[in-house]
């Protein structure tokens, strides 16, 4: 028990420590390091607690793929003026209180949330059973995503859906001039339409046009 | 106390036995990489450092650290010095979970398929952190080359995965080599095993899909920047994720550990010889597409990720679902 919470308070701290940092430091870039940290510790807590799928799917997803294309699109954003410094000026700080107050607003939505949780009857009454059952638990997420909850399941993969094809549509515009390679035009070109022979009379050249 | 410490010998201890052969093995695996390579082309190869030239990477090793780290002046110093940290630290930790044998394996975790899969994904941090520190055009355009490329053929590799372990039913690589006693899942599944192969290619930025470090437009992409021991570790780092991706192959594909007839002249073979020998037919096999096929446009190589593995492989996981649910073979749990 000692090593667990040993390990316990080395990973909360280390998550507190880059959720502070990620709002601090001067360079975005760094916000973005800073928040993948935060990921990875967050994924070890979830591992400390045996919700071993929850911390692995953490890390693919947001570890390994949100945040690698956040990263994109914050290092395109100031490649020219990328800053040493590791903390926000002082001057930045006039943002603070309307900071404060979102925070504080999701901090009692939050409150609300989780006071007013109730799970499902079969469900808080399958919590009561110990871990050590010999069902892992990517099993038994499965056996309830995929049953009780599986039109909730459905419809947050439409709503993403959704805004997915929302993003694309948006942002998509026909380029003019583009030049697109087909493999079948190229792989069926025959010589007979590609290639002539020509015999040059010397001194005369001949018209390509023709 | 002395509980814990016991423990944390014993690990260590292991963790050591593990990762000693683990490096030894990329080194000559480079050695085996060159003369592959030297030998599609009618060259020699490195043939001089020891008998056969086998001690050509030790010498290459020594000679990297005996160079002189050059850290650019408008570098982001902290960053640049830990990517090619972070890059070794991933290509090794992965070795954690793979399994050599029944029961010879240091962490027998149950999402061991998804922590590899995590890893491998966390690998492209160290390639983003080396270009972007650098602060230098050629090493940055390599980075995000790379970002958009590995992204890309991730999600083809995890699609993959999803049709193995459709036949499995567990997310353990013990349980994903044991259900394969039968057949391996190469036969069944021959089309995954190829968009497998040539998605490892690209996930591990080998030729011929090294378009972070194409030498013909990029310098040598996030490299470029980086000297003596640094640029070894990237390199380190790359080869032991190049054995990872074989490990994961044959795991998946050929059977792990497992003999191929569990007959007499094939079982002589303790388990985790066999499984280095289908690593070593994965990396030959690696090395020759290396040696013969000329590097993809940036164009094609996302075309190819995103509008025929994915949808193909998408389409293989319902026919896989589809034959195991009709036929009723899915596995019980």
């Amino acid at each position: 028990m000692l090593a667990h919470s040993f390990f316990f308070y080395i990973f909360s701290f280390i998550a507190i420590f880059s959720a502070i940092m990620v709002t601090v430091s001067k360079n975005t870039v760094h916000s973005v390091f800073f928040l993948i940290l935060d990921f990875i510790s967050i994924s070890c807590l979830f591992i400390m607690i045996g919700a071993e799928f929850l911390g692995m799917i953490m890390l693919i997803v947001y570890v390994g793929a949100v945040a690698v294309l956040f990263l994109f699109v914050v290092m395109m954003l100031n490649v020219a003026q990328q800053k040493k410094q590791w903390f926000s000026s002082i001057g930045s700080s006039k943002h603070i209180p309307i900071g404060v107050l979102i925070s504080v607003i999701i901090f009692f939505e939050l409150i609300i949330v989780i006071g007013g949780w109730k799970f499902k009857p079969n469900v808080s009454s399958s919590l009561m059973l110990s871990p050590n059952i010999g069902i892992s638990n990517t099993h038994s997420i499965g056996n309830v995503l995929y049953t009780d909850y599986i039109h909730l399941f459905q419809l947050s993969g439409m709503i993403l859906l959704v805004a997915m094809i929302g993003a694309i549509v948006l942002t998509f515009r026909k380029r003019l001039g583009l030049k697109k390679q087909n493999y079948f035009s190229q792989i069926s070109r025959e010589r007979s339409d590609s290639v002539e022979l020509k015999d040059v009379p010397t001194n005369k050249g001949v018209d390509l046009d023709g | 106390m002395i509980n814990y410490i016991n423990i944390f010998l014993s690990e260590t201890y292991k963790i050591l036995f593990l990762l000693l052969p683990v490096l030894t093995a990329v080194a000559m695996v480079v050695w085996l990489d060159r003369r592959v390579w030297a030998f599609v082309q009618k060259r020699r190869g490195p043939n001089v450092v020891g008998p056969f030239g086998l001690f050509q990477s030790l010498a290459d090793a020594l000679k990297y650290l005996f160079k002189e780290i050059i850290i650019p002046a408008s570098a982001n110093k902290i960053i640049f010095i830990l990517a090619p940290i972070v890059t070794m630290t991933l290509a090794l930790i992965a070795w954690a979970v793979i399994p050599f044998g029944e029961n010879f394996v240091i962490a027998d975790i149950n999402v061991g398929i998804l922590y590899l899969f995590a890893v491998s994904s966390l690998g492209v941090y160290g390639i983003i952190m080396g270009g972007w520190a650098s602060n230098s055009k050629y090493p940055f355009l390599g980075s995000i080359r790379s970002a958009a490329q590995m992204v890309s053929y991730e999600v083809s590799i995890g699609v993959i995965i999803i049709n193995v372990l459709l036949c499995v039913g567990s997310l353990n690589l013990t349980d994903i080599v044991l259900a394969q006693k039968d057949i391996w899942f190469i036969i069944p599944l021959f089309p995954m095993f190829v968009i497998f192969f040539i998605s490892a290619l690209a996930e591990t930025n080998r030729p011929p899909f090294d378009l972070p470090e194409a030498e013909a437009e990029l310098v040598a992409g996030y490299q470029t920047e980086y000297s003596g021991m640094m640029y070894a570790m990237f390199w380190l780092g790359e080869y032991a994720n190049i054995l990872l991706m074989c490990a994961l192959g044959s795991l998946l594909f050929l059977g792990g550990w497992l003999s191929p007839i569990d007959a007499f002249p094939f079982n002589i073979l303790p388990d985790f010889l066999w499984l280095i020998l289908k690593m070593l037919f994965l990396f030959i096999l690696f090395s020759l597409v290396k040696a013969i096929v000329p590097r993809y446009r940036y164009d094609q190589l996302m075309k190819l990720g995103w509008k025929i593995f994915l949808p193909f492989s998408l389409f293989w996981v319902v026919i896989t679902a589809s034959y195991l649910f009709y036929f009723n073979l899915l596995p019980v749990i």
